[in-house]
């Protein structure tokens, strides 16, 4: 039952990234590309992708997931270093590529020998990741 | 052929409804760097299976989807490797310390008014912005 709904999930995601256009790095870049052409579509997708999300969150409060267990629990509200630094950065290389983990998954199969670069060194990072961020503890605690 | 942004909002509603499904299916949040950095850290072995799943449906159904419609789907992605690599770097890195990225704190965190999620989007549309200007207008290299 889980196995079938992740297959729906994600088959619904990768045709949403696909219709949106966002499987083409150049929309994205020409979302942050404000002294550029500037292309607003990427504002639309997300606008587009929460009003679906505000209606389930709702239901989240009336029901129990279908596949059994439990809905996630209520956001922290904590915004630490980690949130901060960790966004900067991730928003560094979204910048740099115009790829985020989503649509570089979806690349592997249209996206050649640059999306296969790209996803063997966010996997990388994302093993790396753990250690880093345990070092920026220690650097942000006080001394 | 319709304006882009038609589309977008088209493609937006898909992913919101993948989100829903996996929210109130599964009770887990559709976030892509949370299921794919469980894997790499071990920290979601248990769900491995339906992780994979979900990934591969992600990475098969816009193919599948391209005769269809009948145009070219491709990234235009730079053909420098080392910007690429830097790249995934830092995607890697960023999503997985911020715990989240353009799905999971953007479309899941701010579709529930978490303050994080704002904060984090704010942060990496930022950076995104601050980047594309510094290596496209003023660098040249992307």
């Amino acid at each position: 039952m889980q196995i079938l709904f992740a297959i729906l999930a994600g088959g619904l995601f990768g045709a949403g990234l696909f219709v949106s256009g966002m499987t083409d790095t150049t929309k994205v870049k020409g979302w942050l590309d404000v002294f550029g052409n500037w292309d607003p579509t990427l504002a639309f997708v997300m606008g587009g992708a929460i009003i679906p999300m505000v209606l389930a969150w709702q239901l989240t409060r009336v029901s129990r997931p279908l596949a059994g267990g439990v809905f996630p629990p209520p956001p922290p509200h904590e915004i630490g270093h980690r949130l901060v630094i960790g966004s900067v950065l991730f928003g560094i290389g979204w910048g740099l590529a115009g790829l985020c983990p989503g649509p570089s998954i979806a690349s592997l199969s249209y996206g050649g020998i640059g999306g296969l670069i790209f996803v063997a060194a966010m996997l990388v990072g994302m093993g790396a990741a753990p250690a880093i961020g345990n070092r920026l503890d220690r650097l942000a605690e006080p001394a | 052929m319709e304006p882009d942004w038609i589309w977008g909002l088209v493609g937006g509603l898909l992913i919101g409804l993948g989100g829903a499904v996996y929210l109130l299916g599964n009770g887990r949040i559709m976030g892509a760097s949370g299921i794919i950095g469980g894997l790499v850290d071990g920290s979601g072995r248990n769900t491995a299976t339906e992780r994979l799943a979900f990934l591969a449906a992600v990475a098969i159904v816009p193919i599948v989807l391209t005769p269809l419609y009948n145009i070219e789907i491709t990234t235009n992605l730079t053909s420098n490797w080392v910007v690429v690599a830097a790249a995934g770097l830092l995607v890697g890195v960023g999503t997985r310390i911020a715990n989240g990225c353009t799905s999971g704190h953007g479309v899941c965190g701010m579709s529930r008014f978490s303050l994080r999620g704002m904060v984090a989007t704010v942060f990496y549309i930022l950076a995104g912005g601050i980047t594309v200007v510094l290596f496209r207008h003023i660098l040249g290299v992307i």
